[in-house]
């Protein structure tokens, strides 16, 4: 279980966090959705722990977040520099396993076991660069998947993607999120695929200061398709009363 | 967090103009006319100063390239006046190299090491470096430990600033997916840091590459120097054989150009394309 405890953080005099609490339970896919420049992308890393928590706690499972926490993954937006452009696909995604001690031959297996799973079993030995933007950020998930860790954080992961390409990868992570029950805190700006993907979605005010302004429960049903479940009158509501929240609007009224 | 661009170009993206693009055979062609001017130039001269290039040839050749080819055509004077030279160069460089290297990621890692090095080190790489040949003859007399010595503090500083700047140039982002990727830190060496600084690295080394050279002549024209081309140089010039110290001159000039040739080649294959390499090299 994740927990934060108003979180709070500030980049010298601008405030970017301001009081942010949250509990995530095991196994819940958990969309944060906000404007942009509103903080979320601090919110991940202060979860990851790249940045030091400045007020409040940060708890994975009862223990305090102080540095990289165990069985953690983060997909980022820029998947071109998150991969190392100078080892092939397979060595890519088979890095974090060296420190599980297993032998070379063992962590390319495993890793060509992950990247049939995301559907790039042909491109194990290519570079990432010779591959699109979409495989590009399949084989990122791959990376973060190969440790199969229990808390996977993604920073607007398909920000850059176009559309045809972002639902396919939508659909790829509910399938992984089915199969692995792994806790995920999924970033993004985009409201629609905020409520298409979550199992509940977190709304932030703008910054600077930023919030939790909304908190709603996405109670549709776990198998979801790009054209029908986007055409279910509970995924219209939901997706307006998010934009609502986003925009900053009063949540009552008439849609 | 703003958003920034993919940095990875897409891969149809036109690359720099390749060498290719010049055909072999012109780019040979301009040499040839080249020696061509010199050789009908120095033939209606008729200096004794400036012989014709032909003749200079034919005199490097029989000096040094007419030895049994069980020795790779080397004569005994080949062996004796190239290979020390050469080898000092090496030595040079090496160390140099590992030295500049080691000494460069570690100060370009480290935002304080950087700050408080980085006018020092531009200082040390300001002072020409033949300039600084009187002092090693000071302190380690006439011989190879003041060759080589001379060769590599000269030669360390481009390879040591550019490692440092490269590494210091590592992504941020990459940084912290070594984080989230808990690497260790010789992992994080290996697998990002150095990859990272190459294009760098090898900029640097293409310049001490051609520090070396020049240093080895120079500190081989000095007086207590016995073997090598710099030495060959001033000895013919003694004696005014001008032949001699126009092969010499030849000689280094091909040699400069194989040990480029020989770098750009490790760098090739080191940096090869699929690294960010391109668009520094």
């Amino acid at each position: 279980m994740l927990r934060l405890d108003s979180v709070g953080r500030h980049f010298g005099d601008t405030r970017v966090l301001d009081g942010i609490s949250l509990t995530v339970p095991d196994g819940q896919l958990l969309s944060v959705v906000g404007p942009s420049g509103c903080g979320k992308s601090t919110l991940l890393r202060t979860i990851a722990g790249l940045l030091p928590v400045q007020e409040g706690t940060v708890t994975i499972d009862g223990t305090a977040v102080n540095g990289v926490p165990e069985q953690l993954a983060v997909v980022f937006q820029e998947y071109g520099r998150s991969l190392l452009p100078w080892l092939t696909v397979r060595d890519n995604v088979a890095l974090p396993l060296r420190r599980r001690g297993l032998t070379r031959a063992a962590r390319r297996a495993e890793a060509e076991a992950i990247l049939e799973r995301v559907g790039l079993h042909g491109a194990a030995r290519r570079r990432p660069r010779e591959l699109s933007g979409g495989m590009q950020q399949r084989v990122a998930i791959a990376r973060a998947l190969v440790c199969r860790p229990a808390l996977l954080l993604m920073d607007e992961p398909f920000g850059s993607l176009d559309a045809g390409t972002r639902e396919d990868l939508e659909d790829l992570l509910l399938e992984v999120h089915r199969t692995n029950d792994t806790t995920i805190v999924f970033v993004t700006h985009d409201i629609d695929e905020s409520v298409y993907v979550g199992d509940r979605v977190v709304v932030l005010s703008p910054g600077p200061g930023s919030r939790v302004v909304h908190d709603l429960p996405v109670d549709l049903p776990r198998e979801r398709d790009q054209l029908s479940t986007r055409s279910l009158p509970e995924f219209v509501k939901l997706r307006t009363e998010v934009g609502r929240a986003v925009r900053g609007a009063p949540l009552e009224g008439p849609v | 967090m703003t958003r920034t661009q993919d940095s990875a170009p897409p891969a149809s993206a036109p690359g720099p103009p390749r060498a290719g693009a010049v055909p072999f055979l012109l780019r040979w062609s301009v040499l040839l006319v080249a020696v061509a001017c010199w050789e009908l130039a120095a033939r209606a001269q008729g200096s004794v100063y400036f012989p014709p290039p032909l003749r200079i040839a034919r005199h490097a050749r029989d000096l040094w390239f007419s030895g049994p080819p069980g020795r790779l055509f080397l004569t005994p004077a080949a062996v004796g006046t190239i290979l020390p030279s050469l080898g000092r160069m090496a030595a040079g460089f090496a160390l140099a190299a590992v030295t500049g290297i080691t000494l460069g990621i570690a100060v370009g890692r480290s935002r304080r090491a950087y700050a408080l090095c980085n006018p020092v080190l531009q200082f040390a790489r300001a002072v020409p470096p033949p300039a600084l040949v009187p002092v090693f003859v000071v302190v380690f007399d006439f011989g190879t430990p003041m060759q080589v010595a001379s060769i590599v503090f000269s030669a360390v500083w481009p390879v040591l600033i550019n490692s440092a700047e490269g590494a210091r140039a590592t992504d941020p982002l990459r940084l912290q997916v070594a984080a989230v990727l808990r690497l260790t830190a010789p992992e994080r060496l290996w697998f990002l840091i150095l990859p990272s600084a190459l294009p760098r690295i090898f900029a640097g080394l293409r310049l001490s590459l051609s520090l070396c050279l020049i240093l080895m002549v120079f500190s081989e024209l000095l007086p207590g120097s016995d073997n090598g081309i710099g030495f060959t140089l001033t000895d013919a010039q003694t004696r005014s054989d001008l032949l001699t110290v126009w092969s010499a001159l030849l000689l280094l000039g091909a040699l400069g150009y194989l040990l480029n040739t020989g770098l750009l080649a490790v760098e090739k294959r080191l940096v090869g394309p699929g690294s960010s390499a391109r668009r520094t090299a």
